[in-house]
């Protein structure tokens, strides 16, 4: 077998793994995506194809579904994804001068990876924290009650990281 | 029945009736734009908004059931206004190339602005940068023109199962496309065209074909014939000023003729030609034995193409027999070409279809080739031909009547119905019968076949015999019959049906993807009509009674399903699984 | 089988294990981003240091209130008033356990300026007392009583009728009166109904809906419970934003806890009323905090709104009948059935009966979350509870309701809070998000904020939001830039009415809301950015 089919068997085999539990359940789409994203890190163009198939659902619905829904992605994020909260809390107390910030320490924009592949930055909507604003979240670490300056620390500290 | 108010007009309707049908019984025209009389409201556009007594919600009559003692307005200057808004915020999204568009004067988006007196932009013009999908061939997407009515999306996945065509992202972003933003041509597409056929602007149209035609027709080494498909005859006057349904093969064939043609023949010659091939096949598999049953018709390519991509299982159910106009492409550049003393490669054929997938059906294999050459050189649809017609200067409804070339023009009533859902089936039995017993039918209508419900079954008596039969036309009623299918088969029981007739698109071809906008049921019925009209009239209603196709055989091809007839007329199929639907 | 005796015995059992000195600290999203995990480690290595296990218990709870100043925890000693300590990072941990635990002293240094005096908590009632993670606890407060007493003393319709007496109006920010939803859905005669918790919390600056459901997750449950029986629903579904883990792993434990006790599941309480609880995500789309829009998210597809009729009562999840409640709603729900719909409904005003939890964010000393009584004023809300601006600041407006509300500009602040006060003045209610704004705050700003998001997050279905809404943007941009245009104003109320009335679902119809209303108020702001009539030469 060549790699190629390797990796199709795995994958198929993963998502037979991941489509179990929830086979049976209606309302389940959703579920399995969050699942694929959460082993995978985004939802890739095979595993669709796999889930489709395994979920017996039209492709044109799952791809629908995933770029409808702004919590998945389709392309690999960095190994960091910074979450700058945008919410009204959080606007009001500069979160446009940490997306700055974050732009004079990484190089990015909103949207964008650096290129080696260690920070995605993302605006988010509303983390709930308003009483902690600003807020951003890198992984699933919250930095919150951020003043400015302090960006350049939590870069580093995650830099130190991803090098590992 | 419910009672209310239209603009103080009183209306009495049945339940469920929505506010826009309700309006209509009183002569009152509510404006929409997204809604099709075929699909469900998707209630996207916002253009059909009314008012009601005693609220200030504005809710859209396109998807509002009338409720007893409702007091509906449906045009005050308010809400004139803000319809006015709406169209003027879509026009700001959309291309201003009118002009250059392949629906410039048949498209509902520039209907809506002349209707509203539209006459400035007030909005910044916010067109999305979109590219074109013309992979297929057949069907063009110009997603820059979407106006995210939604009614391709609807037809596509609901009507026809296909999952071609779906919304992406969401938004001002959203946006028509294949899942995965693949070409149109990698996916589930099967070509029907029923996207186009419901398309209100040029977002969606039919690949044209027109130019290649008219060079070849202006190219003096080429000798060019054409075929008209039953469809066309009764539709192509839409364009012109006649109601639908009515019979203008003869208009139509002097309009070739002035076009330059020098042959004009008839697809329903090679429907009865098909149906000699066919009914043979199908008398082999049911009365002697040979071939497993069901036999499924596959004149139609769209039907072919889903069955080989998702049903791939089933190709030993399929006839064989090639559809209508390739055989009558094979028998052109062979048996016409011979008799005239003309080089096959001179030959040029164009088939005017209702359809868009047989643009895609002349190149889908060697096969159609099958005289050397390919068979069938171009498709033209109905809309393409009217278009060639006016070019031409040609005052089409003011035409005397003319008459096709026999040899492959001349045909029965059998070979006309061919392009109503249905027609197929019909025209088999009465040929079947006859080479069972002999003999004709003494009646050979079976109307148990006709109509446009969803999936027809039935069973019919032919010389003492009984056969089961389902018609299905719209491909997401494919899915029962196969099943169906499938299931005797596994369970190892006899088959629920000996003979299947499918059509995808609603209605059968009279509906097709390239046939004049604005099908509905009631035009499919009357278009339909048309063509059973001419049937019944007809001095010879059974294929098998054709002289020309009797001199066909005799002179040329030999006998059904014989060496001849296998090599020109009969094609196979490859199951080609796609990640799937 | 759980039972009243059942769960009268559980409750004496919490109680009586309850011990002399307790350190309940916050475990919140707010909480835990400032620290409190460590800080309850710290807590617990000292006091072991120290000896002090027999009669000392370190305990976690949910939202505190005044996240500004996390970590919080109370602390409670016998015969000592209980105290609430704000920003209790591990260095002040020795100075709780020695001088406020050992020697019961109060340090005044440590605490937090309250400012509950003009709030009631109902649905806030279990914060920052229970432990989530601990459905015993939430027992040990008399929960799942109001169920029990409801099925096992009450027909469904008597439920009903109790709710609508009630006067309990939908938290979620339409407002609609509760008792009439269930009665609508019992009234679809069906094989199969559904209930659903909406926790799609979508608005940005709220957080009302995150705080009930990573802090008292059974108080939902429970409100879900009684509701279910009284509506004839016997399957029902959390639907949470998947921005909310933390809310996701609490009722996903609430809820294997209540089965593990026979609360959920065949035959609750020995009647013949079953219900099956499962969450199902939300992935990102504000708009599927839109009743119909949620119901095709869970059936797996785009989260396209459903023109109404049919409403989801009638027509609703897999064409069910199908009730979908606010998080704040439900969690009202129990108590309304302790202590009486006349209890209830003497809260508040005419119409907007109970209390309202609001977010109180921005330019205001004390933010987090307060719930009070309808009929507050909103000055009240903004000085008494959130104790103003900060120092040489003026409240220049107050917004509420979100990107579907407005604002209401400092002269009229003494309005007290109802849902037709709000609405009257251009506003709405709301989810509860509420955003004092100062002097230094641009109306025309915020309007574009608002109008931005709703932007990115229109489904796109309809052209009136799809397209109304970005062209309304574009001018704001533009004005924002100081290229504005003479017909701009004119222009954004025209679109703004185009888009109330014709777009299909409440997110366009109240996208306008936020321009509309800072144009009513504050008008000069955008004209301060319009071009002044060109010089002639």
């Amino acid at each position: 077998m060549t790699t190629d089919t390797l990796e199709l068997e795995k994958i198929r085999l993963d998502v037979d793994k991941i489509c179990q539990p929830w086979k049976d359940r209606p309302g389940n789409l959703i579920m399995v995506l969050h699942a694929v994203q959460k082993k995978y890190s985004y939802v890739p163009r095979r595993v669709s194809f796999e889930v489709a198939k395994t979920l017996d659902i039209p492709l044109a619905r799952i791809y629908e579904v995933i770029t409808f829904f702004n919590y998945f992605k389709l392309e690999p994020p960095g190994k960091n994804v910074v979450s700058v909260c945008m919410g009204t809390a959080c606007y009001l107390k500069g979160a446009g001068a940490l997306v700055q910030e974050l732009h004079q320490a990484l190089g990015i924009r909103p949207g964008e990876t650096t290129p080696d592949k260690n920070f995605h930055l993302q605006e988010v909507r509303c983390l709930g924290c308003c009483g902690q604003a600003p807020v951003l979240t890198v992984g699933e670490k919250v930095y919150s009650r951020l003043a400015a300056g302090q960006v350049p620390g939590i870069v580093q500290a995650h830099t130190a990281e991803g090098a590992q | 029945m419910i009672k209310a108010l239209i603009n103080t007009i009183p209306v009495e309707v049945a339940d469920n009736t929505t506010i826009l049908d309700a309006a209509r019984t009183v002569g009152v025209k509510i404006p929409t734009l997204c809604k099709h009389p075929d699909l469900r409201a998707s209630a996207g556009c916002g253009i059909c908004v009314v008012k009601l007594k005693n609220s200030v919600k504005m809710p859209r009559a396109c998807c509002t059931p009338v409720e007893n003692g409702m007091e509906i307005t449906t045009h005050d200057p308010e809400i004139v206004a803000i319809r006015k808004t709406v169209v003027e915020l879509i026009l700001s999204a959309h291309p201003n190339d009118c002009q250059v568009c392949g629906r410039n004067t048949q498209c509902e988006l520039q209907n809506a602005l002349a209707d509203f007196g539209i006459r400035e932009e007030p909005f910044d013009k916010i067109v999305p940068q979109l590219p074109k999908d013309a992979t297929t061939g057949t069907i063009v997407l110009d997603p820059a023109k979407c106006i995210k009515c939604g009614r391709c999306v609807v037809v596509c996945q609901e009507v026809q199962n296909v999952w071609a065509l779906s919304f992406l992202e969401r938004g001002i972003k959203t946006r028509i496309a294949p899942a995965g933003d693949i070409n149109l041509a990698d996916s589930p597409c099967v070509r029907c065209g029923q996207c186009s056929a419901h398309c209100p602007t040029g977002a969606i149209i039919e690949f044209d074909d027109t130019a290649k035609v008219w060079s070849a027709l202006n190219n003096t080494k080429k000798h060019c014939v054409v075929q008209i498909a039953p469809a066309v005859r009764v539709t192509l006057g839409e364009h012109f000023g006649f109601a639908p349904g009515v019979n203008l093969s003869k208009k139509i064939y002097t309009a070739l003729r002035r076009m330059g043609f020098a042959a004009v023949f008839d697809t329903n010659f090679g429907a009865d030609l098909t149906i000699m091939e066919e009914a043979a096949e199908f008398v082999q598999r049911f009365a002697h034995g040979k071939g497993a049953l069901p036999l499924i018709t596959t004149c139609c390519p769209s039907w072919v193409d889903f069955m080989e991509k998702f049903h791939g299982d089933m190709i030993e159910h399929f006839s064989s027999a090639k559809s209508p106009h390739e055989m009558v492409g094979a028998m052109a550049k062979t048996y016409y070409a011979q008799k005239n003393g003309l080089a096959p490669e001179n030959v040029e054929v164009v088939s005017i279809m209702p359809c868009t997938a047989k643009k895609y059906e002349i190149h889908r294999s060697q096969e159609m080739s099958a005289s050397g050459y390919q068979d069938v050189d171009t498709v033209l649809t109905t809309r393409e031909l009217s278009r060639m017609i006016r070019q031409a200067g040609i005052d089409f409804a003011n035409l005397p009547d003319g008459e096709c070339d026999q040899m492959l023009g001349d045909y029965t009533g059998a070979g006309t119905i061919f392009g109503a859902t249905g027609g197929v089936m019909e025209a088999a039995l009465r040929t079947a019968a006859h080479m069972v017993t002999g003999e004709n039918l003494p009646k050979p209508d079976f109307e148990s076949v006709r109509g446009l419900k969803g999936v027809k079954e039935t069973t019919v008596t032919v010389a003492g015999k009984e056969i089961r039969i389902a018609v299905a036309h719209g491909l997401s009623n494919v899915e029962h019959v196969i099943g169906k299918i499938r299931a005797a088969k596994m369970a190892g029981a006899p088959p629920p049906y000996q003979f299947v007739e499918v059509m995808a698109c609603p209605g059968g071809c009279i509906g097709g993807g390239g046939q004049p906008y604005g099908v509905t049921d009631e035009l499919r019925a009357q278009r339909a009509a048309g063509l059973y009209a001419e049937d019944k009239d007809m001095p010879r209603r059974c294929s098998h009674d054709n002289p020309h196709i009797q001199n066909l055989y005799k002179e040329f091809l030999g006998e059904p399903l014989g060496e001849k007839s296998h090599h020109l007329l009969h094609t196979s199929y490859t199951p080609r699984p796609l990640y799937q639907r | 089988m759980m039972t009243r005796d059942e769960l009268l015995k559980i409750k004496q059992e919490i109680l009586s294990k309850r011990k002399k000195a307790t350190v309940t600290i916050c475990n919140s999203t707010g909480g835990i981003a400032a620290g409190s995990r460590e800080t309850y480690q710290s807590i617990r290595t000292e006091a072991a240091k120290r000896g002090l296990t027999v009669d000392f218990e370190a305990k976690r709870c949910g939202c505190l209130g005044k996240c500004a100043e996390d970590p919080l925890l109370t602390v409670a000693v016998e015969g000592m008033p209980t105290v609430t300590y704000a920003r209790m990072t591990p260095d002040r941990v020795p100075a709780l356990l020695d001088r406020h635990i050992v020697g019961r002293q109060v340090i005044p240094e440590f605490v937090l300026e309250k400012n509950e005096a003009k709030q009631l908590k109902i649905v806030l009632r279990n914060c920052g007392i229970v432990d989530p993670e601990n459905i015993k606890d939430y027992i040990a407060q008399d929960g799942y009583t109001a169920a029990a007493k409801v099925l096992l003393e009450m027909k469904p319709e008597e439920v009903i009728e109790e709710m609508i007496a009630s006067g309990l109006r939908g938290r979620g920010g339409a407002g609609f009166p509760t008792g009439l939803k269930w009665r609508m859905t019992r009234a679809t005669p069906s094989d199969q109904r559904y209930i659903i918790c909406n926790g799609d919390e979508g608005d940005p600056g709220a957080f009302m809906d995150r705080g009930v459901l990573e802090s008292d997750p059974h108080s939902v449950l429970e409100g879900m419970l009684i509701g279910a029986y009284a509506m004839g629903a016997s399957i029902g579904y959390f639907y949470i934003r998947a921005e909310y883990p933390l809310a996701v792993e609490r009722v996903e434990r609430a809820i294997k806890q209540a089965y593990g006790l026979g609360l959920l599941g065949k035959n609750i309480f020995g009647t013949d009323f079953s219900l099956d609880l499962e969450i199902r995500l939300g992935a990102g789309a504000f708009v599927c905090g839109e009743e119909t829009a949620l119901i095709a998210s869970i059936e797996g597809k785009r989260g396209y709104p459903h023109p109404r009729p049919p409403y989801p009562s009638v027509k609703g999840l897999w064409d069910k009948p199908t009730c979908i409640n606010n998080v704040e709603t439900l969690a009202n729900v129990p108590v309304i059935y302790q202590k009486g719909a006349t209890w209830f409904s003497s809260i508040g005003t005419g119409k907007s009966k109970g209390t309202k939890v609001f977010a109180l964010t921005g330019k205001v000393r004390h933010t987090g979350l307060v719930e009070v009584p309808m009929g507050t004023t909103l000055r009240e809300i903004v000085y008494d509870i959130g104790g103003g601006p900060a120092q040489g600041k003026k409240v220049k407006a107050v917004q509420t309701g979100g990107p579907s509300g407005g604002v209401i500009p400092a002269d009229l602040l003494d309005t007290p809070v109802s849902y037709e006060n709000l609405q009257q003045l251009g506003s709405i209610m709301g989810s509860g998000g509420m955003i004092v704004m100062d002097e230094d705050d641009s109306m025309v700003d915020i309007a574009k904020f608002y109008l931005g998001f709703c932007v990115d997050e229109s489904c796109g279905k309809c052209a009136p939001c799809r397209i109304g809404g970005t062209q309304m943007l574009r001018i704001l941009e533009r004005l924002t830039d100081k290229k504005g245009a003479p017909g701009d104003l004119d222009k954004l109320r025209t679109i703004s009415l185009a888009m109330q009335k014709a777009s299909l679902c409440g997110l366009g119809q109240t996208a306008p809301n936020p321009v509309l209303s800072t144009l009513r108020y504050f008008e000069q702001e955008y004209r301060a950015l319009l071009p002044e009539a060109a010089p002639t030469r």
